[in-house]
């Protein structure tokens, strides 16, 4: 059951496993867990998706990356969102490997291209802050 | 020279419909599909021993029990089969597999897709589809409703369509090319009757300026949701021999999956249809070139492309290519693909429009195709993609 920001958005709620995620979000901070062995994973699991080790640390990592692929959104998919319209998703790769889905935000929606740097843009919503991405240099 | 052991000796298909005049229960519907698919085979209610379904909503839990006794069956081997578009063919070689190990002998695969009757104290909403936005993704704790869902990657087409950018900017390849399998597939369907957009051809032009709905996915090539149902029995090879239709081998299969969200996809334009596509055609000992017809789920026109290539039909980046230089049509086409008009040209109806592919495959060797019946089939792939190009089933489907 999704709950929704006051502007009607929908927001995530964390759990226990991934709170620290979004407690280093409300400090624009992006943190992923490193396992020893197997390097960065995302999104927060409590076993390493590689090992299935539980000695992974909370680090924080550049909030840089790629666009890998995007879509502009142009009905709105989640009814939801459908006032929002139109807005970019992409599945951005971050310079440590793992990638992550998210809004790319700062930029007209015709302008995200395959490729494109992005860097991390945190915004808060009510009581909790959403990752987004926006275009930057390098 | 592939599995023989089990065969699919019959089908029924029910005409997809947008509007479906009577609400039914899926234990309804799965009754009524049970007894023309039993008649269409001419095998007895008392021989089957065996069943497949995709989930119950009568009876969220214990579906298979509740399914048994609502339609008085006695059962060896019950599954209930969750791979989303790749359901149908999961349950395909899941039925051939138990009856080979001898764990059944004649399984019902049914996929009722209707509009259950709405409950008394709510308001009237007869008939009217409507997919759920989040595909469970909302569940408390679900990974999607923490990093996707809040992101607007809801429903499937924003996933595909970024499956077709990065296809686009990796290999070059132009939204033309994806619009000739729209069209063509269309063509198809203007020799199905039970084709939900027979007697509406389109052009290359009509793909190109139909709405933008996520970018680069244009409204006609997405599938339209409709409801309806089908069923299928599969039988040991000597049953099927005594049933009046040609027998159809599950003659190799294979099944791969690794992801739910496209994101944690370990590459996204390298789809898991390719280990299933191997293990099956390895199974059934065939080459590619042997195959006489491809019937491929084709949720949207990338979906199809990406699973040319990854069944192994060309070289990955070369699906552009093969799409611009085949013809798809069934009518002295080349290369026919989805002879039926395929879920874009004939409608997708739940779990039942990826079982019409299978469906499809089986009219054709038995030679019941009608007006879109190929010259000669005795070979054909046919292939399910469940969830965001996550679930992947496919089937070598031999005659008789
Ligand atoms: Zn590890």
């Amino acid at each position: 059951m999704m709950r929704y920001a006051s502007d009607g958005r929908p927001l995530p709620t964390p759990t226990d496993t991934s709170r620290p995620f979004f407690e280093g979000a409300r400090e624009k901070r992006l943190v992923l867990q490193r396992c020893p062995r197997d390097g960065f994973f995302f999104y927060p699991r409590s076993h390493c998706p590689s090992c299935l080790g539980v000695d992974w640390q909370w680090e924080t990592v550049s909030g840089r990356g790629s666009v890998h692929a995007f879509t502009v959104d142009r009905v709105g998919h989640d009814p939801a969102l459908a006032s929002q319209v139109p807005f970019a998703v992409a599945i951005v790769e971050l310079d440590e490997g793992p990638r992550m889905s998210a809004n790319i935000v700062g930029c007209e929606v015709d302008a995200v291209s395959v490729g494109m740097r992005v860097e991390a843009a945190f915004e808060d919503v009510d009581d909790i802050t959403l990752v987004r991405f926006r275009p930057c240099g390098d | 020279m592939g599995k023989r052991a089990a065969a699919i000796a019959g089908f029924v298909e029910w005409t997809p419909q947008r509007v479906w005049p009577k609400p039914t229960f899926a234990l309804e519907a799965a009754a009524q599909l049970a007894a023309e698919v039993l008649a269409d085979a001419e095998i007895a209610k008392d021989e089957v021993d065996s069943f497949l379904i995709g989930g119950l909503p009568e009876s969220p839990m214990f579906a298979p029990s509740a399914l048994a006794e609502y339609l008085g069956l006695r059962s060896n081997f019950s599954e209930v089969v969750d791979l989303g578009g790749a359901t149908a063919v999961g349950m395909v070689w899941r039925a051939a597999a138990a009856i080979e190990v001898g764990a059944c002998e004649t399984a019902l695969i049914l996929c009722p897709s209707l509009p259950p009757p709405p409950p008394p104290d709510i308001g009237n909403s007869m008939g009217k589809l409507q997919m759920p936005a989040y595909l469970g993704g909302d569940a408390w704790g679900s990974p999607q409703g923490q990093f996707e869902l809040p992101a607007g990657l809801a429903a499937a087409t924003p996933s595909f369509a970024m499956v077709a950018s990065r296809y686009m900017d990796r290999f070059g390849l132009r939204e033309e090319t994806l619009a000739k399998i729209a069209v063509q597939e269309r063509h198809n369907a203007q020799a199905n009757p039970q084709a939900i957009f027979q007697g509406k051809p389109i052009s290359i032009e009509d793909v190109m300026s139909s709405r933008r709905v996520a970018d680069p996915l244009k409204l006609l090539e997405i599938v339209m949701p409709c409801w309806g149902g089908g069923a299928l029995v599969v039988t040991t090879r000597e049953r099927a021999e005594r049933a009046p239709h040609r027998p159809v081998f599950v003659s190799g299969f294979g099944e791969h999956l690794t992801h739910k969200s496209l994101t944690y996809a370990p590459d996204l334009l390298e789809s898991p249809i390719r280990l299933a596509a191997d293990r099956a055609f390895a199974m059934a000992g065939v080459e590619r070139s042997a195959i006489d017809m491809a019937s491929m789920y084709d949720c949207y026109t990338i979906t199809v492309l990406l699973t040319i290539e990854d069944a192994g039909f060309c070289k990955k980046g070369e699906g552009g290519a093969f799409v611009e230089e085949h013809d798809l049509r069934f009518d002295g086409g080349d290369w026919p693909l989805n002879t039926h008009g395929g879920q874009l040209g004939m409608g997708q109806a739940g779990i039942a429009g990826g079982l019409s592919h299978v469906t499809e495959a089986v009219r054709q060797i038995q030679g019941r195709a009608g007006e879109h019946q190929l010259a000669k089939v005795d070979l054909a792939y046919a292939n399910g993609t469940g969830g965001m190009l996550a679930e992947q089933s496919a089937l070598i489907l031999e005659g008789a």
